[in-house]
């Protein structure tokens, strides 16, 4: 077992043990704080994954903003305490929720992958690891090269949404 | 650690996050648990990129560093996007909570029931 095999249990163990407290605990504050330890471990698997940049991301839009965000929403309303309790359909949502994993699961069991490591050719894998060292570069090239137009489509979505809260959330006057 | 581990990983946080957003009674814990499955794609996805081969390379084994750039860090630009929409999704779908806590006076899924009658 290498270090990095260790870092990926501790960070797997930490992630699904904190999101099965989200959704089990009874203080819905409670779960908002659990949900931003499960966003740090999920930025951590992200550096595993050589991807710096989203887990700088990662840490400052979920842990920074929609945790907190979430905290402030399960205090603005009430019943922050005890709140979160479970509906009538616990069973068969545990059902589905079971059977689902199980499709998934065993589609990446059975799934042929073909990794990179072992189908390239030498060269082009020291390219991709040349890459996969410095992401946040390379990332920067293609958002602004390939992607810069759903990059700009983006921004206007993140405005109306912004324009959209501001309008549902406005006191109207009688 | 191996592109199986992180799928299966993604998988239990999905189907958490699944439960989740159908068990919880108060709509904030919903959201929670939809920005769980958010995430849980999000790991499938730089996983899948960070380990399988793209067909465009396996194709042509003699592909530039562009088009290699291209094709690996694809998983990477579509997680952006993920956070993106969800960072616009959580903001919206909070201001529809608060709004109806406003007009009904509780968050609970199964007493908002206006549009059954």
């Amino acid at each position: 077992m290498t270090a990095q095999d260790v870092m990926f249990w501790l960070l797997a163990g930490g992630s699904v043990g904190a999101a099965i407290a989200v959704v089990t605990v009874r203080s819905i504050f409670r779960a908002a704080i659990l949900l931003a330890v499960c966003f740090m471990a999920i930025a951590g698997l992200f550096v595993l994954l050589n991807a710096d940049f989203l887990a700088v991301v990662q840490v400052l839009i979920y842990v920074g903003a929609v945790s907190v965000l979430l905290a402030f929403a399960s205090m603005l309303t009430r019943d922050a305490e005890t709140g979160n309790a479970a509906n009538s359909l616990r069973v068969p949502a545990l059902l589905g929720a079971a059977l689902f994993f199980v499709l998934l699961s065993s589609i990446a069991l059975e799934t042929d992958w073909v990794l990179m490591e072992g189908s390239l050719p030498a060269a082009t894998l020291d390219r991709v690891h040349e890459v996969l060292s410095a992401t946040p570069m390379w990332l920067a090239g293609l958002l602004l090269k390939e992607w810069v137009l759903p990059f700009e489509v983006a921004s206007v979505l993140l405005l109306a949404a912004l324009l959209g809260a501001l309008v549902v959330v406005r006191e109207r006057q009688p | 650690m191996s592109l199986q581990n992180f799928l299966l990983l993604s998988a239990v946080l999905f189907s958490i996050g699944l439960y989740g957003a159908l068990t919880r009674r108060n709509a904030v814990g919903v959201l929670m648990s939809i920005e769980l499955m958010f995430n849980a794609v999000n790991v499938a996805a730089v996983a899948v990129s960070r380990y399988v081969t793209p067909a465009a390379l396996r194709a042509d084994p003699s592909a530039t560093a562009d088009a290699v750039v291209q094709h690996v860090l694809t998983g990477q630009v579509f997680t952006i996007f993920v956070i993106a929409v969800a960072a616009a999704e959580v903001a919206l779908g909070l201001a529809i909570v608060i709004a109806v806590f406003r007009s009904r006076g509780t968050v609970d899924l199964t007493q908002v029931n206006l549009m059954k009658r």
